[in-house]
């Protein structure tokens, strides 16, 4: 019995219209371990995981669940197997708590709705995760919301648990302590599917990897024994650059100077910003880390103008007061936005990509008398398409055709190749490849080095130490302080991003007591 | 088994073809509407489909029906376009009619030369200040578009109701609720001798092309474009938003109006209260079984003048009701709806087989 596995996928397989998401993928997951399904965006692994949960039916291959040839017809199967998954987005209703969260979902797989809530406090002390059962979720934060996923999962009798990328929106503190949780699933005999983007927690934490491109097997490893470059070489094939060093720069003169910046919060789930206050000097980029929804949406329509703030005097570009300017007057200011839904605002769907190219780069000598230059928008898109290496069959595709990574090389191109002096930027490689972000990370340095001043708003913190030349973090709509990368030790940020800020002044604080005492001797 | 699979990308094959099997549909449905009716749906289709249109006069009867009905779906393919609902082309209509045919009244025994554009202008006005009321109602105040234009469509209609039962009753007109018989000189000129097919059809076409160039080939155009697609991008790019709208909101309101204005000047020669048997209302139906494109409006607006001609043919020939007419016009409606899936969605027919069961599973997010 020994070598019978927990799960075995053979020979899986499904076509999209137009593109074989899974082709022969064969994954064997032990009793007990943490196994990590690696692969670049659109290698399939979402495809793999939604067929492994019945959300989607393969055209062939066999599912073996514990040595037995299973169906899985929809996800109350899946549940039933013990098979339970965290979606990267979580399914949870705001307004309700917790206990009908869970209920909602599970239905009968729920147990006697009396109990449920003293189960599910249990479970969530046990597992070091410890929830309210009724507190509404509209009240929990990013972290806590995914553990009412995963206590949601655990109430079943848990043989299999998916994760898809469940670190992307955690501090750097709470990452640990889901590993911790993790551990001890897998102590009791839990097996867990890790996916995700980031290779240095697959090498910490995972015991076995399959990895996955254009959707085929095209490894397993023991992540372990790997680095985190041998890894991204079998993610992203031979021939593409995965690594750039990055340049420090220093900055030139302020050249966007926000001070005081306070809105009102629009709604209930708004978030009020509060007395920001920020410089970005010609040349340079500063990064501000954060959780989701802690008020980086409510500065970015700020600062683009998408949300108008008339009465104001806070935000100075280049000197001037541009709190009362419509967007379209800051960008002929020289202000360039990428936001950070790609399709939906940075992109229209259903346009092809030389309308696309047209939407912001009207002023590229694209319009004359009003009427549309088709030829030399026709050019512009080209160009974009050729000089970030987009992957597209041409510039009829429409934008929703392409990738996320590839819509995101396009609408950073057309930003960058109008050649902005300020470039406000939001996850600009979220849920992006590799061989993007390379491509993505290159031309803002090259647009930095050019006197541009570069404000990045991410919660990918890797990219933000990997790019920025200086750092802090945005909670509850209050910024921290700044300071250069290599100054700021991960602890730091990730204390910044839970909103302790008090902790700011760490080290400086220091330097300055120790002066203080010495003055005082 | 009949199911529906999701394509990867819009079909633009069955984009075009979707409107035309809606109407065969319609003319299938309507066979054995006929039929039910205890008609022959053969003689019944000729008489409602054909016979209006087999002479010379009938072809120019059909496009003095047109006029009206494709300058207002012109305006109101704009302002679809932008993703704003406007329903108030027949308010818009009648207004423009109202505000001609007073600018009409007053050059009853005037030759100036001046009279019958500026009862096309006045038209024009009028229906802008309809559309112009919904759009303040509509951009300033929030109020659902949709509502505030048919509200505003009661509102024109009664106003109609009153100015020809008050203020333009013609005193001659022994208390019938018409206005007097507009001069000469506004009236608009006859193409062909012997018809009744005036100068209204240069201007929808001089419409046909200026809507045509302004939507494919001018960049307002492509931000009205992009403003009915997706809002947030149209406001991240820095369209305004506003302007925008209230442009398209006037422009569909003028030619609404001009509608109007020629329905008196070129049709009627009066105010009179049955100045539209609802072309505002089938222009909606049109822009959008012309897929909004004013080439596909122009052939879909022949298509519903011809519905208009043949209810009353059939209603004269065969003793059918008017109702006739409203009923194909929504049936064309509700099978061109129906038909838009298949833009989508493929239809897949499956043979049960009872180890290979091909349902579709469903997600529970």
């Amino acid at each position: 019995m020994s070598n019978v596995k927990r799960l075995t996928m053979l020979g899986i397989t499904k076509e999209y219209p137009g593109c074989k998401a899974n082709d022969d993928v064969f994954l064997e997951i032990e009793h007990g371990e943490i196994h990590a399904l690696l692969g670049e965006n659109g290698a399939g692994k979402s495809t793999l995981m939604k067929m492994l949960y019945g959300v989607v039916k393969p055209d062939a291959g066999t599912i073996m669940w514990n040595g037995k040839e299973v169906s899985i017809e929809q996800p109350a199967t899946a549940r039933s197997l013990g098979i339970g998954m965290v979606f990267q987005h979580f399914s949870l209703f705001e307004t309700l708590t917790v206990t009908e969260n869970i209920a909602l979902v599970l239905g009968d797989q729920a147990g006697h709705p009396n109990t449920l809530a003293a189960r599910i406090k249990k479970i969530s002390e046990r597992y070091g995760m410890p929830l309210d059962p009724d507190r509404r979720v509209s009240s929990l934060s990013t972290g806590e919301r995914q553990r009412v996923e995963i206590v949601r999962c655990l109430l079943l009798e848990l043989q299999l648990l998916i994760l898809d990328e469940p670190t992307s929106v955690l501090t750097p503190q709470e990452v640990e302590q889901l590993f911790k949780t993790l551990k001890q699933l897998t102590k009791e005999g839990c097996s867990i599917l890790f996916i995700s983007h980031k290779l240095h927690e697959v090498t910490e934490l995972c015991d076995s990897a399959t990895i996955l491109r254009a959707g085929k097997v095209t490894g397993h490893c023991n992540p372990k024994n790997e680095s985190s470059e041998s890894i991204a070489r079998m993610m992203v094939g031979d021939d593409i650059a995965i690594s750039n060093e990055c340049r420090r720069a220093v900055g030139g003169e302020v050249f966007v100077d926000i001070e005081n910046l306070s809105t009102p919060a629009l709604s209930q789930f708004d978030v009020a910003l509060k007395q920001i206050n920020l410089q970005v000097k010609k040349g340079e980029i500063v990064g501000i880390a954060g959780i989701a929804g802690n008020g980086q949406d409510e500065l970015f329509k700020a600062l683009s103008g998408e949300e108008i703030h008339r009465h104001s005097k806070a935000i100075k570009f280049s000197g001037d007061f541009v709190d009362h300017l419509s967007p379209l007057a800051r960008r002929r200011l020289g202000m360039a936005f990428v936001p950070e839904d790609r399709l939906g605002r940075g992109a229209v769907p259903e346009l092809d990509l030389r309308d696309n190219a047209l939407l912001t780069s009207f002023d590229s000598d694209l319009v004359k008398n009003g009427f549309l230059n088709k030829s030399n928008i026709t050019q512009l898109a080209d160009h974009i398409i050729e000089k970030y290496k987009v992957k597209t069959a041409g510039n009829h595709d429409a934008a929703e055709s392409l990738s996320g990574g590839n819509l995101q090389k396009f609408i950073v191109g057309r930003e960058v190749e109008q050649e902005p002096l300020f470039l406000l930027m939001s996850h600009p490689t979220w849920g992006v490849d590799i061989g993007a972000q390379v491509a993505i990370h290159q031309a803002i340095l090259e647009l930095r080095d050019r006197g541009c001043a570069i404000l990045i708003v991410s919660e990918d913190l890797d990219e933000l130490y990997k790019v920025c030349d200086r750092l802090g973090a945005i909670c509850d709509g209050e910024l921290s302080a700044f300071l250069e990368p290599e100054a700021l030790p991960l602890v730091k940020l990730g204390q910044w991003m839970a909103g302790d800020f008090d902790s700011t002044s760490v080290l400086p604080n220091t330097v300055e007591n120790k002066q203080g005492v010495l003055a005082n001797d | 088994m009949i199911k529906l699979v999701a394509r990867g990308q819009a079909s633009v094959k069955w984009g075009y073809l979707s409107p035309l099997l809606a109407v065969c549909l319609t003319l299938i449905a309507g066979a054995f509407l006929f039929w039910g009716l205890g008609k022959d749906p053969v003689v019944a289709l000729y008489t409602f489909f054909i016979r209006p249109i087999a002479d010379w006069y009938g072809i120019t009867e059909l496009l003095v029906v047109a006029i009206p009905i494709l300058l207002c779906a012109y305006g109101l393919a704009l302002c679809y376009r932008a993703s704003i609902w406007n329903i108030g082309a027949e308010g818009q209509l009648l207004l423009g009619a109202v505000v001609s045919s007073t600018m009409a009244l007053q050059f009853v025994d005037s030759t100036s030369s001046w009279a019958m554009p500026l009862a096309l202008v006045a038209g024009m006005v009028g229906g802008m200040i309809c559309s112009g009321i919904s759009a303040f109602l509509n951009l300033r105040l929030n109020c659902n578009e949709t509502l505030v234009t048919i509200m505003m469509n009661y509102i024109a209609l009664n106003t109609l109701l009153w100015a020809v039962y008050g203020p333009l009753k013609d005193p001659n007109g022994y208390n019938f609720p018409e206005s007097a018989l507009f001069g000469d000189s506004t009236l608009l000129p006859i193409l062909f001798e012997g018809t009744r097919l005036h100068v209204g059809l240069l201007l929808v076409l001089l419409a046909l092309v200026v809507v045509w160039v302004f939507m494919s080939k001018t960049f307002l155009g492509f931000q009205i474009k992009v403003l009915g697609l997706d809002k947030p991008a149209a406001r991240m790019a820095g369209y305004k938003e506003t302007k925008l709208a209230t442009m398209v909101f006037l422009v569909g309101g003028a030619l609404a109006g001009l509608a109007g204005a020629i329905l008196v000047t070129g049709t009627t020669g009066q105010l009179i209260p049955a100045i539209s048997p609802g072309y505002g209302y089938s222009a909606i139906i049109v822009a959008f079984l012309g897929r909004l494109h004013p080439l596909g409006i122009t052939l879909a607006g022949l298509l519903i003048a011809l519905i208009f001609m043949g209810g009353e043919m059939s209603q004269m020939v065969l003793n059918l009701p008017r109702s006739i007419t409203g009923i194909l016009q929504g049936l064309i409606l509700f099978f061109l709806l129906s038909c838009d899936v298949l833009i989508r969605y493929r239809v897949v027919f499956t043979f049960k087989l009872p180890s290979f069961n091909a349902t579709a599973t469903q997600g529970d997010k």
